[in-house]
């Protein structure tokens, strides 16, 4: 069973991949976006971890929603407002529990995912973080290691899509033969769950 | 303006001076005195380009009159998180409404509207017509 102080790990771990991972994510950004992806999760992240460590939420689903409010308070970009929608989602659903399955994080997850694509407007295939956790909410049925390989197969998966969504879809078929950042982020959440919980 | 109540007006942009101009603009088209409030919320807190949820929330609070408040928001990221913020349930003001709308023509014409008096439901459709008129 998973309990909220693995949640929190969960978040620190990804505070941490996103830090290091910043640079190639506003590598990719600059490709197709505005170059603010990895900088802007570095922001979210930090104050996400700082937030955590102050009011220490007792539950799974009041980590992720904590998290998610937070997310949207202090990212100036798109990722605030949906990674936010995903944890909250994601947390509320979850509710009070003391600690969950993997299937009832696979299945909240799931609700969180729908609560994205819905704020979004996107779909599989648009080349977003969807295009990630899409298969790694199917995946997490199985294992935590299978939901992170099918989120970095998403991900790279995205290559040879044309962005349909944001500042890329602007681009067209130039958007084709870059990893959308977005859906890099996403497997990196994924993988990030994975490393504490696998 | 006759009534006391007016509905707020919030101008959401990914640049300070953009939602501040366009609020100066809207001021000055709606003109004849007195307008209904209306704040800009642009750019993000530390003065980059990017969209704040705290400039946002602010801005709201800042035109509550009890009537409603009309959020008008230019790209990607503005959408967003005002929708996000409405899904919160308690992060805006009663009686916000989200007005898909083009941002400047739609700000003039939400502007007008509201110091006129109209309730929220007249402003926000006031707004949205502004995508009728076609330029060419």
């Amino acid at each position: 069973m998973l309990d909220a102080a693995l949640f929190r790990r969960w978040m620190y771990a990804m505070a941490a991949a996103v830090d290091r991972e910043a640079g190639r994510l506003t590598e990719l950004d600059s490709a197709i976006g505005d170059a603010d992806h990895g900088s802007n999760l570095q922001r979210g992240f930090a104050a996400v971890a700082a937030v955590l460590e102050k009011e220490e939420p007792a539950t799974p689903g009041g980590v992720l929603t904590l998290a998610g409010r937070q997310l949207i308070s202090t990212v100036g970009g798109a990722s605030g407002p949906l990674y936010g929608t995903l944890l909250r989602r994601t947390g509320k659903e979850l509710g009070d529990a003391a600690s969950v399955s993997r299937e009832e994080l696979a299945s909240a997850l799931g609700t969180g995912v729908g609560a994205v694509a819905q704020l979004g407007g996107a779909q599989a295939g648009d080349k977003t973080m969807l295009d990630a956790l899409l298969p790694a909410v199917e995946a997490l049925g199985s294992s935590f290691g299978a939901a992170r390989d099918a989120a970095d197969a998403g991900a790279l998966a995205t290559v040879p899509l044309q962005a349909r969504k944001g500042r890329a879809s602007y681009l067209g078929e130039r958007s084709v033969g870059h990893q959308d950042p977005g859906a890099t982020s996403a497997a990196l959440l994924v993988g990030a769950l994975a490393e504490v919980a696998g | 303006m006759s009534a006391g109540k007016a509905v707020g007006i919030v101008l959401v942009s990914h640049s300070a001076a953009v939602a501040g101009a366009v609020a100066e603009l809207a001021k000055g088209l709606a003109g004849g005195g007195d307008t209904a409030p209306v704040a800009a919320a642009g750019g993000t807190p530390d003065g980059g380009l990017g969209t704040s949820a705290e400039l946002i929330c602010a801005a709201a609070r800042e035109v509550d009159r009890g009537a409603g408040v009309a959020v008008l928001v230019d790209l990607g990221s503005a959408v967003l998180t005002v929708k996000a913020l409405l899904a919160e349930g308690d992060e805006l003001p009663d009686g916000t409404r989200l007005v898909d709308a083009p941002f400047v023509e739609g700000a003039v014409a939400a502007l007008v509207t509201a110091s006129a008096g109209a309730d929220l439901a007249a402003v926000e459709a006031a707004a949205a017509e502004a995508y009728d008129y076609r330029k060419a």
